[in-house]
């Protein structure tokens, strides 16, 4: 009875990362925050539809109304939360956005440039507006 | 190569020889269908009203400031430019509304199939259409002409 012969054991090789040689080393590829970017694009949008349309409402409800009944309006404690929120929701949906744009559309240096700027303007912005309104609501309470 | 990914462009002809790999036609040699005009005009209407927010902060900055930083503003959004300007933010500000709800849909599985994606397209136009004269016309009714 001739010995029983096992075929040498051949394990492939394992591949635990999916992507392609060149692009790893190149450091191409996924920066890791996609996923927060994408669905924080989409939740203040979700957010910004009644407070676009709450606002839109309040501004045509008041038109041709002076800087005395404006700023009694948005010292309204109800108001003023929901301008602050509408401002800073805002900005950081617009900042996103812009991202997205630069990202497509602009390469190299001046593309990091851009969104770089863009981001201190939203800030700065959302600031301006945050302020003003708290300026109002402390004044009036 | 100025790129890297131009590595992946580089193939071999049958004679050997080292060539460029073919690209597919880009925008040009297309006709738009409406999903391509409704994608960019979502997109050109959010960079408008990024640039336009800025009209919220100087409203607000101005009411913060007083009576006649106020009536600046005033005076300035009922001047032809401003009114001009507040048209185009008020439509850019509806279009980016409804193509952003029917977004927020497409990502929760609704209304994503061919068929459906040209008539909803259709109705955002129509809707935006329809907001932006329903404002101004009650804008208009309200300051009495």
């Amino acid at each position: 009875m001739a010995a029983k012969i096992t075929p040498p054991k051949i394990t492939p090789p394992k591949i635990s990362v999916m992507r392609s040689q060149l692009g790893r080393v190149r450091g191409a590829g996924a920066a890791r925050s996609g996923v927060e970017h994408w669905q924080v694009e989409r939740l203040t949008a979700l957010a910004l539809i009644p407070l676009t349309l709450w606002f839109l409402i309040s501004v045509i409800s008041m038109l041709g109304a002076d800087q005395p009944v404006i700023s009694q309006w948005i010292a309204h404690p109800l108001n003023a939360a929901l301008l602050i929120a509408l401002v800073v929701l805002t900005f950081h949906h617009a900042q996103l956005g812009m991202q997205v744009v630069y990202e497509d559309y602009i390469h190299g240096g001046r593309r990091t440039a851009s969104i770089i700027a863009t981001k201190g303007a939203a800030m700065l912005l959302a600031l301006i507006g945050v302020l003003s309104v708290l300026k109002l609501y402390l004044a009036a309470h | 190569m100025k790129d890297f990914r131009d590595a992946s462009f580089v193939a071999k002809a049958t004679d050997g020889t080292l060539v460029r790999r073919p690209l597919s036609p880009h925008l040009g040699i297309y006709r738009w269908p409406i999903t391509m005009l409704a994608s960019i005009l979502n997109r050109a209407t959010g960079i408008a009203l990024a640039i336009g927010s800025l009209l919220l902060v100087w409203w607000l900055a101005a009411a913060a400031a007083g009576p006649i930083a106020y009536a600046t503003v005033q005076e300035f959004l009922i001047s032809p430019l401003g009114l001009l300007l507040l048209l185009g933010w008020t439509a850019a500000l509806f279009y980016h509304l409804y193509a952003g709800i029917r977004h927020l849909l497409w990502d929760i599985g609704i209304g994503f199939a061919k068929p459906s994606l040209g008539p909803v397209t259709w109705v955002v136009l129509a809707a935006t259409a329809l907001s932006t004269v329903l404002v101004w016309v009650t804008a208009y009714a309200k300051l009495g002409g």
